[in-house]
């Protein structure tokens, strides 16, 4: 298997399925001249050609509406969103057109049709440009939600998501670009929607969580390791659909959970997996969930703000210490 | 701040203790970890220590009284502390103790709920941070209250002392529910699960979590104790209809039947150790199906091979008995025969991994069971050291827990009476025991179709047919019997 970055993974995942599906094309600001704004599109205008790599305005309700057109008369858009927080813009045709248009039309229109760019704090962005969304995105029915944490992850569901007739939101890691990682080279290589992926076995207390914080979650593991504690660390990789049969397996083997996510506590998505916990596993509990999330609060400018604010390992290794009564 | 003394749980299976000596006086200073008092448990007379430091203020019970576990029998506080609030209701607990039974179990329920570690309903406390933690705790009502609340006047509703001690002398309408509501169990879902299938009262066992929560690891520690397997049977056996006070009214049966109608007589009040004999002995017979199985065994090549190590080993001071031969000889043909070497659990087998053979052992006011561990690695004389030692000290009531607990497989001897046969209750949730009995000379038809005296001796294994088949057992015997007859299969 090829070592390479996080970055180079999407590239070749576009650039696979780009050369695989003539359908398929790229559409986003700064995806073309200017190789994209975090250069995961770079070379592909050179490869493709404007037809399929296609610079837009600042316009991204527009060019996500354009993006659902596109969709409906069967070719599949990849649309970037410079990030997520950009994206808020165009949140009414993501869930008023998107993810409703294959209900709505009874079936006859699908919708093959993937957003995706990064999510989540970087460093001292502030308020508006620091925002973990795929929660809220995972809220709607009729969109499905992916958070790959490693480079093998990024290639494989994107991959998975371009060839997926519903609307796929891809929220990439903004500061996992340059992650370095095996990725299988096979051109087929994806990894199905809705599977999460236990990254680390242990058998005393699983951390569930997805996205960048799955790093969080590891160094935690390591370190409550030298502790003699086995942490089950549980990627879920999809938002929605969500793995539940993992969930509860990992559950129904440690008896006792810490919920991670980067985003806020209200209605985060682990607010769901607790929820799933106690309807499917409350047998199962020794102790109750306990969660780790970004503090309630926009995120400050403030660098050692930030640092309070955002998820730690030593907020995951105190919370493991809770559910474990120790 | 308060301490209050619980009667704590100081073997797994005990559910009340006999306070037999108090070794602090009331206004004594006591540190943490002190030992207050000397009770006697079902199993043997352990210590009891002190959770707190300060003045022993109160002492609730006296000597020879007898309280059940989770019971506050004692507070320690600082030497001008107002522990009139602790004090009151448990002085009102043990009133009732005399009275209704119902409200008293239901007080020591709420005190058990209350916080039975009064240190680490501070240390969470302390441990909750401002932010999302406050929202976490919200979810486990009543943590946070009982180690801060009991010492100040107006406790709130965490501190259950004061709200049913002076109303629930005559529990009816609203003040049950108070006395409900106050009254539950905390214990983890997991916990809860974990005891209901092995059909156990989470009453008796102490809470390990915070704020004195059931957790999984303390149920564990009650089951694999043994006495909660007591009971577990007995629930698994239950037909759906048969709800489950049936059990517990079964279990207190001996004590109702001990006053016969007239004549000479004295009562001689129930032992710790005689209720729980009873008790197990009583669930184990009924709804374990047993069947036996009765082997007769030539010991001629057994004595002499027990000869030969004497001799040999004479200057270590080895001394093997027949006994301690048969208990070399079971563990070995266990590892043959890991279906023997089971349990059942409601809903599996349970394969041991290790041998673990208890040996039934008479003492003053009944038997008790030292586990030899991993009896089918030790040699001979290895097994008849450990069995002489922890047989003295189950005579003398030393024994540790952990050394008359875990067993998975028993053995009752009553060769050294004369008895030639007979069969044993299992002990649960052991799948079987061997009932052997004494060795005697006898005639018998040899090889070469002779008569020849030869030293014979009957075994018979009492089987749990939820695990063991006849054949099953038919065929651990048959393994037995080999070995004993002729000892060097054992090492063939």
């Amino acid at each position: 298997m090829a070592v390479i970055t996080y970055r180079e993974a999407l590239n070749e995942a576009l650039a696979e399925e780009m050369e695989r599906d003539p359908d398929v094309f790229l559409m986003g600001e700064e995806v073309g001249v200017y190789n994209g704004a975090y250069k995961v599109s770079k070379g592909l205008l050179e490869r493709f050609g404007e037809m399929r790599v296609v610079d837009t305005p600042i316009t991204e309700l527009g060019f996500a509406g354009l993006g659902v057109g596109a969709a409906m008369t069967g070719i599949r858009p990849v649309i970037e969103f410079m990030t997520w927080n950009f994206a808020i813009l165009a949140f009414d045709q993501i869930f008023n057109s998107a993810a409703k248009m294959r209900s709505m039309s009874s079936g006859q229109f699908k919708m093959p049709l993937t957003f995706r760019g990064p999510t989540g704090a970087a460093l001292q962005l502030a308020a508006q440009h620091s925002q973990a969304l795929e929660s809220q995105v995972a809220h709607y029915p009729g969109v499905k939600v992916v958070v790959p944490g490693t480079p093998a992850d990024a290639k494989g569901l994107l991959k998975a998501a371009i060839r997926d007739d519903d609307p796929v939101c891809v929220f990439e890691g903004e500061m996992l670009y340059n992650l370095k990682g095996e990725v299988p080279e096979d051109d087929d290589f994806i990894i199905p929607l809705g599977v999460a992926d236990l990254k680390r076995e242990g058998s005393d207390v699983s951390i569930i969580t997805h996205g960048k914080m799955i790093h969080t979650a590891l160094q935690a593991a390591a370190k409550l390791e030298k502790d003699g504690i086995q942490a089950d660390v549980l990627d879920l990789r999809s938002l929605r659909p969500l793995d539940t049969d993992a969930i509860l397996a990992t559950v129904a083997k440690t008896n006792r959970v810490v919920l991670l996510e980067e985003g806020w506590p209200h209605g985060g998505i682990t607010a769901t997996v607790a929820a799933l916990i106690q309807e499917e596993a409350f047998d199962m509990l020794d102790a109750p969930i306990l969660r780790v999330t970004q503090a309630d609060v926009p995120m400050p400018y403030a660098k050692a703000l930030e640092k309070a604010v955002k998820p730690s390992v030593e907020m995951v290794i105190e919370k493991v210490n809770r559910v474990l009564y120790r | 701040m308060a301490t209050k003394v619980y009667m704590e749980a100081l073997s797994p299976t005990m559910e009340e203790g006999r306070l037999a000596t108090w070794l602090k006086n009331e206004g004594d200073q006591v540190k943490e970890g002190d030992v207050l008092a000397e009770v006697e448990t079902d199993k043997a007379t352990m210590e009891l220590v002190a959770r707190g430091s300060g003045v022993l203020r109160k002492r609730m019970i006296a000597e020879g009284d007898t309280a059940n576990v989770g019971t506050v029998i004692a507070v320690i506080a600082g030497a001008d502390e107002d522990v009139s609030a602790l004090t009151g209701g448990a002085e009102a607990a043990a009133s009732q103790d005399k009275g209704g039974e119902s409200a008293s179990s239901a007080e020591q329920k709420a005190q058990a709920a209350a916080g039975s570690d009064v240190g680490q309903g501070a240390a969470a406390v302390a441990a909750a941070g401002p932010t999302e933690q406050d929202q976490a705790e919200r979810g486990t009502p009543g943590e946070a209250t009982p180690a801060g609340a009991a010492p100040t006047p107006t406790p709130d509703r965490g501190t259950t002392a004061p709200a049913t001690g002076d109303r629930s002398i005559a529990p009816t309408g609203d003040d049950a529910d108070a006395s409900g509501s106050n009254g539950r169990v905390k214990a983890s879902p997991l916990a809860r699960k974990i005891a209901n299938e092995a059909g156990m009262q989470l009453g008796g066992v102490q809470g390990s979590g915070p704020g004195g929560r059931i957790v999984k690891r303390d149920v564990e520690a009650a089951i694999s104790g043994g006495g909660a397997q007591a009971q577990a049977p007995a629930a698994q056996a239950q037909a759906p209809a048969q709800p489950a006070a049936d059990a517990q009214a079964e279990a207190q049966a001996p004590r109702a039947a001990a006053a016969p109608a007239a004549g000479g007589y004295h009562d001689q009040p129930l032992s710790q150790m005689r209720k729980t004999i009873a008790k197990r002995l009583t669930q184990s017979i009924g709804p374990v199906p047993h069947f036996f199985l009765t082997i007769e065994v030539d010991m001629g090549e057994a004595a002499k091979l027990r000869a030969r190590i004497n001799e040999r080993f004479k200057d270590q001071g080895v001394k093997v008995s027949p006994n301690d031969l048969i208990i070399k000889a079971v563990a070995a043909a266990l590892r043959k025969h890991p279906w023997v070497n089971a349990a059942w659990t409601g809903d599996a087998i349970r394969f041991h991994d290790g041998v673990h053979i208890g040996v039934a052992v008479a003492v003053d006011e009944g038997l008790i069971t030292p586990v030899i561990k991993d009896a089918d690695r030790k040699g001979v004389g290895e097994i008849a050291g450990e069995v002489r030692e922890l047989a003295g000290r189950a005579r003398e009531k030393k024994l540790k827990p952990d050394e008359y607990t875990g067993s998975t497989f028993s053995i009752s001897n009553l060769g050294m009476f004369g008895i030639e046969e007979f069969t044993a209750v299992i002990n649960p949730p052991e799948a079987a025991i061997l009932a052997v009995g004494a060795i005697t000379p006898k005639v018998v038809v040899d090889e070469a179709g002779d008569m020849a005296v030869r030293q014979r001796m009957r075994m018979t294994l009492s089987c749990d047919h939820r695990v063991i088949d006849g054949a099953t057992g038919a065929q651990f015997l048959q393994t037995l019997k080999s070995y004993l007859e002729e000892p060097m299969l054992m090492v063939a």
